[in-house]
């Protein structure tokens, strides 16, 4: 069989069309899917704003994203919803590492019961996740929802079966709020649940509680907004149920006391009006960038992300980082420059 | 024979003028060096699908050596999974692999053998060719959305006759297999799932196989006086119990492997429970679930080390199989029909 000319020319082309636009300057990440919408909404915003600069980002999970940045070195930037821990800044092959937070997430209680509008404190959430609490008519529930009728059913537990920085958040608020949690649990993106079943990401948690009668399960706050779940107030540390909003859950991150490197969680943050299973979601990011180019032109993005681009945060519903923290992280930014 | 030709089921059609002539074949790819090009780029084919089966079982080898050097072969056997305090062993999920199969391999095998043998041997021609169609159709569908399927249809359905069980006067709930708490999700929602995934593998294999069972075969059965039951017990399906045994096998390396699905509808919790009810986790199910996210090399060495437990496991059942098919050739030679 003869191959027609154009397939060959055809092929050629395919292959000599990326050289043609060599002057752009590319920019790669790697880290979390929880920031991916908002990402990719920056990326396109600012490519239109700024054409010579284009940025891809995958979102292959916190941990991938970690070690793409600090050991494979195959990405310009990372990207986290927890913060690196001491061990992983040391056997860093990068250093220094940056972390510089985007935006706020919280993550909330879901659970399928007849009953609306249940309230929980962290203490009750945390014994219902070790097993303590089993019947939904259990006294410490009903402390929670002062004159509800609840009802004699079991409660089946539903967390995360694949590690993710929603569970990190979860478990680190339970631990905070409960010392036998932290010793028997702890904290991590993937734990050893005493109970539960696990559904994979907030779709799998979701389903498996949409279909449970009696189940209770944690999701992001942006996954519930979207999809239109109802969910649980979360008692504060300043002892009032608040339920998580765009606006408590950036509450969180302006009463919180946040150190020079920005790795700090904002769970059970005190203050009023705050929602207390929140969280930063950060980028990492290094000062000692080979590229000069590169690193101014990531260096303006992060400054137009933190500032302009805090607006394309609310309208896909995650929280924007309040002012506070914009101001210090301007600063920051500068070693970057 | 010249005015013949073979038609695909390998029957002579008379009548019909050969494609080629002699005189064709000395023109296009005659002469040594076509056959030794053909020689060398089948050759270097072979070698390549070889060598690719060498460098994954290099890399979970290489990868898993971290898990197996810090916690030993006890590895294997531990039920402990703690990410947090970086203890890991493998034995729910292989239990869980273990269970989940067996439940889907005891449904999708009678199933499919006896769906196979109505087609070939009961069913008229037209029935026949729709169920076969609409089972290679349920081959094609991806195993995520059978496992959303699952999550919506399958566990609710499973929930009702675990209340069902529950509540019946019989007091079947006090069985080993049948305790614990209406979930829907779980082993047996998992077998179900995989009995379903399996199902084209052996009905096609099956009826395959079937179909190769020479007419002599059937005409002596019948000679001999025997009804159409004793025709396809006594005589068909002995006749072709290797091919079925085969058919099994690859329902079975479907099964054990299958992630997605499984992952959607059971449970997963690394516990070993005895009731087809109870939640559990199987290998290929904890490598989706915590790759993307391990906290630590050595988490990762743990899940490539599970990855490679499922390798060996696959590579034994298969072994086995053979040499169980060499054991009964042997034993049954006289009745083997070459």
């Amino acid at each position: 069989m003869r191959i027609p000319t154009f397939v060959p020319a055809a092929l050629a082309l395919l292959l000599l069309t990326p050289a043609a636009q060599a002057d752009t300057l590319k920019i790669s990440g790697a880290g979390g899917t929880f920031i991916y919408p908002l990402a990719s909404k920056w990326f396109n915003d600012y490519n239109k704003l700024h054409p010579g600069v284009q940025i891809n980002y995958q979102s292959i999970g916190s941990g991938g994203g970690i070690r793409q940045f600090s050991q494979d070195r195959t990405v310009d930037f990372g990207e986290t919803d927890g913060p690196m821990t001491d061990q992983q800044l040391q056997e860093s092959k990068v250093k220094p590492i940056m972390h510089l937070p985007m935006a706020l997430g919280g993550v909330v209680p879901v659970y399928n019961l007849p009953v609306g509008g249940i309230k929980f404190s962290g203490v009750t959430l945390a014994a219902i996740y070790l097993g303590r609490i089993v019947m939904w008519d259990d006294p410490a529930i009903a402390r929670d929802n002062p004159g509800m009728k609840l009802p004699s059913e079991p409660i089946t537990v539903v967390h995360r079966a694949d590690g993710s920085g929603t569970t990190y958040t979860w478990v680190d608020y339970l631990s905070k709020v409960s010392g036998e949690f932290k010793g028997k649990v702890g904290v991590g993106t993937s734990v050893t649940w005493p109970v539960g079943l696990g559904g994979k990401g907030n779709e799998g948690v979701s389903g498996l509680v949409k279909q449970t009668p009696g189940s209770i399960g944690y999701v992001e706050l942006i996954y519930a907004l979207q999809n239109k779940i109802a969910f649980s107030p979360v008692k504060n540390a300043a002892g009032e149920y608040v339920n998580a909003s765009l606006a408590s859950v950036s509450g969180a991150a302006a009463t919180a006391n946040i150190p020079a490197d920005y790795r700090v969680s904002i769970t059970n943050a005190p203050g009023k009006g705050v929602y207390p299973i929140s969280t930063f979601t950060w980028i990492l990011a290094t000062p000692a960038m080979q590229d000069g180019a590169k690193k101014k032109a990531l260096h303006d993005f992060l400054v137009w992300a933190v500032t302009k681009g805090q607006a394309a945060s609310i309208g896909l519903g995650y929280a924007p980082l309040p002012k506070s923290v914009v101001q210090r992280e301007l600063k920051d930014l500068a070693k970057l420059n | 024979m010249d005015d013949a030709v073979l038609d695909s089921t390998g029957r002579i059609t008379p009548g019909q003028i050969l494609p080629y002539r002699a005189e064709d074949l000395q023109r296009q790819g005659s002469g040594r060096s076509a056959d030794r090009v053909f020689r060398l780029t089948t050759g270097l084919c072979a070698a390549v699908v070889g060598a690719l089966l060498l460098v994954v079982i290099l890399f979970m080898v290489k990868g898993s050596a971290l898990a197996f050097r810090d916690h030993g072969f006890g590895f294997m056997f531990s039920p402990e999974w703690d990410p947090t305090n970086q203890k890991y062993g493998a034995l729910t999920f292989l239990y869980g692999t273990a269970y989940t199969s067996l439940i889907g391999m005891a449904i999708a095998l009678p199933l499919g053998v006896f769906t196979a043998v109505a087609l070939v041997e009961i069913l008229p021609r037209g029935p026949a060719k729709l169920i076969s169609l609409a089972v290679e159709l349920l081959a094609a569908i991806p195993s995520v959305l059978l496992g959303l399927w699952g999550i919506f249809e399958l566990v609710p359905l499973v929930r009702r006759f675990e209340i069902y069980i529950y509540k019946s006067p019989t007091g079947l709930r006090h069985l080993p297999i049948f305790s614990g708490a209406p979930l829907g999700v779980g082993y047996l929602a998992a077998g179900l799932i995989l009995a379903i995934m399996a199902l084209p593998f052996i009905l096609s294999v099956t009826r395959e196989v079937l179909l190769q069972v020479p007419a002599s075969q059937r005409e002596a059965a019948y000679a001999l006086g025997a009804t159409r039951w004793q025709a396809i017990w006594r005589f068909i399906l002995p006749y072709s119990w290797k091919g079925i045994f085969g058919a099994g096998l690859l329902g079975l390396a479907r099964v054990l492997g299958e992630t997605m699905a499984v992952t959607m509808v059971i449970g997963n919790t690394p516990q070993i429970k005895a009731s087809l009810f109870a939640s559990g986790y199987t290998l290929a199910s904890v490598i989706a679930n915590e790759f993307t996210e391990a906290p630590s090399e050595l988490a990762i060495s743990a899940l490539i080390s599970l990855g490679l437990i499922l390798l060996v496991v696959t590579i034994v059942l298969n072994a086995g199989a053979r040499l169980m098919i060499l054991y009964l050739n042997r034993r049954m030679g006289t009745r083997e029909v070459k």
